[in-house]
């Protein structure tokens, strides 16, 4: 499947060797050093700071288990409403002809680019207690758990909806027609041809929406608020410890840095053997 | 053709020249390093003071006390360091950029409880710990933080309002925000019952307040003193300004107390 490729490659071919050139990669390997220095050097002085030894120690404390908990719970969360709330618009996207398309397309991708910060304040101003929606209808929602997910989903949402749009959009639509020729409804034609097709970059965009999703910071201390055990994720605490317990820090920075590259890893490799 | 080389060459030195003394005989810049609960306050006192010092420009830079000992100890250029705390103004001077003893305390700031314009359920100290309030205030690491803890703390003990007073109060927070700011911002917009902030932030949003006894609250000291590199005539002539009536009057407007036993 091809949607389940590297996004660096979006078509895997065997590529022909331009006639002529040596297909070496040396000189490019030696360009590419400094951006490939510049990303791998913070990460690792970020590893060498902690030790095995302070990272299992911390593991143990309530305050590094209690970010971990409330982080793995909600972004669980968060990438179910993903996927539930963002195949119908991916689908819609991908396959439907509508005036105003490329708009919805661009309203779907905004949050990607839209800094956390501002996500944060316009969450709070419609569904806060004295928001456009949140007044009228008396909700209570900031300082919950549940507007630590309505912050990330916010934020994240963008990642699952473009990767399965694209995937939807790699369905051949002679497959589409032949089923409609046979008599196969709107619904079964989605159902039974497009998402069995569509299916690895689904889970490849539902993977991508967690991993951010798990880093997202600037929204869920805006609308959700700080507070060990129930809105305080893995990166408000680091963002906190740095000031009071480093060590503490640290050792979750560890913690979200291994979970977020075997997120990627999974995307990029584990998915491309299907 | 060497001629027109040789004017273009003695043409701009003397532009540069010209641009060198021009810069000698202009303004001078004052560059002050400021709390941030400071901004109001110090951006009217340096109007005022670069209206009664033509010739000095005052360039603010405010951020947290933190923030801005850590920039000192870096090495940025600064003439001038007003800090929230005393706690600061040592970082700078452990790091050599602020001489021991030049420190001057000249104001003073207090906490306050503050609630929602329009008001809510808590009027008196004693409803923060109705069930269901809900209550923000800063982080553990702001200090504004650590003085909210201080006086929960001592309102249970001594100031009889039960001696399970700080663990309900704790009890109905809601979130610790990461500054004191942040505690404004949402109290103001209605998202929690009541926080805690400075006497000055009260004053700079719309929120009402509820007063805590003085021997309750918790007193914040603010130091100013030059930086031991920067330009020692001004910087003296400007923390004069700072502690002048005048000065003072103008920190009292914006909420801050004067230092007790000051000669003003």
């Amino acid at each position: 499947m091809a949607a389940a490729g590297s996004p660096f490659r979006p078509r895997e071919r065997r590529e022909q060797p331009v006639p002529g050139s040596r297909r070496r990669a040396g000189i490019w390997w030696w360009l590419s050093l400094p951006m490939l220095l510049f990303l791998t050097v913070p990460l690792l002085a970020l590893l060498l700071r902690s030790s095995p030894a302070t990272v299992t120690h911390y593991l143990r404390t309530p305050a590094v288990q209690q970010a971990l908990a409330l982080s793995l719970g909600t972004t669980n969360v968060t990438m179910v409403l993903a996927v539930v709330l963002g195949t119908p618009a991916a689908y819609l996207v991908a396959r439907r002809r509508f005036p105003g398309r490329r708009t919805v397309e661009a309203l779907l991708d905004l949050p990607v680019i839209l800094p956390p910060a501002v996500a944060g304040v316009a969450l709070l101003l419609a569904f806060g207690r004295r928001g456009l929606i949140g007044g009228p209808l008396g909700l209570e929602i900031t300082f919950t758990p549940a507007a630590v997910v309505m912050a990330q989903l916010f934020v994240a949402s963008p990642f699952f909806v473009r990767a399965a749009a694209l995937g939807f959009a790699s369905v051949e639509p002679e497959l589409l027609q032949a089923a409609a020729l046979d008599g196969a409804g709107a619904w079964r034609r989605f159902r039974h041809v497009a998402l069995p097709l569509a299916w690895p970059a689904l889970l490849e965009g539902a993977i991508m929406a967690w991993a951010r999703a798990l880093g997202e910071f600037g929204a869920t201390i805006i609308f959700a608020g700080n507070l060990p055990g129930r809105t305080q994720t893995m990166p408000l605490a680091i963002y906190l410890g740095f000031e009071l317990e480093l060590d503490m820090a640290l050792t979750l920075a560890v913690i979200l840095l291994g979970l977020s590259f075997f997120a990627l890893v999974l995307v990029r490799v584990g998915l491309r053997k299907w | 053709m060497h001629f027109p080389l040789r004017h273009l060459l003695v043409a701009s030195f003397m532009l540069l020249a010209a641009c060198s003394l021009g810069e000698g005989a202009q303004r001078q810049t004052l560059t002050v390093y400021a709390a941030a609960s400071l901004s109001g306050a110090f951006a009217e006192i340096a109007e005022q003071y670069e209206w009664e010092h033509p010739g000095v420009s005052v360039r603010l830079n405010l951020g947290g006390s933190q923030q801005l000992a850590q920039q000192l100890v870096q090495g940025a250029p600064a003439d001038l360091f007003a800090s929230a705390n005393t706690e600061q103004m040592r970082v700078a001077q452990e790091a050599g950029r602020v001489a021991p003893g030049t420190e001057v305390l000249f104001a003073t700031n207090r906490l306050v409880v503050i609630t929602p314009p329009g008001g809510t359920e808590v009027d008196t100290l004693v409803d923060l710990v109705r069930p269901g309030v809900r209550v923000i205030l800063a982080d553990e690491a702001v200090p504004a933080g650590r003085y909210a803890r201080a006086f929960l703390m001592r309102a249970g003990v001594a100031g009889g309002l039960g001696d399970d007073y700080e663990k309900n109060v704790l009890g109905n927070v809601v979130s610790y925000e990461q500054n004191v700011r942040a505690v404004l911002t949402k109290v103001a917009l209605g998202e929690a019952d009541a926080g805690v902030v400075y006497e000055s932030d009260a004053l700079a949003g719309d929120v009402g307040r509820i007063a805590i006894p003085a021997e309750l609250n918790v007193v914040a000291s603010y130091a100013i003193a030059p930086v031991a590199d920067g330009a020692e005539a001004n910087a003296a002539s400007f923390i004069a300004f700072v502690l002048s009536p005048r000065g003072q009057a103008i920190l009292a407007s914006y909420g801050f107390g004067a230092v007790t036993g000051m000669e003003s």
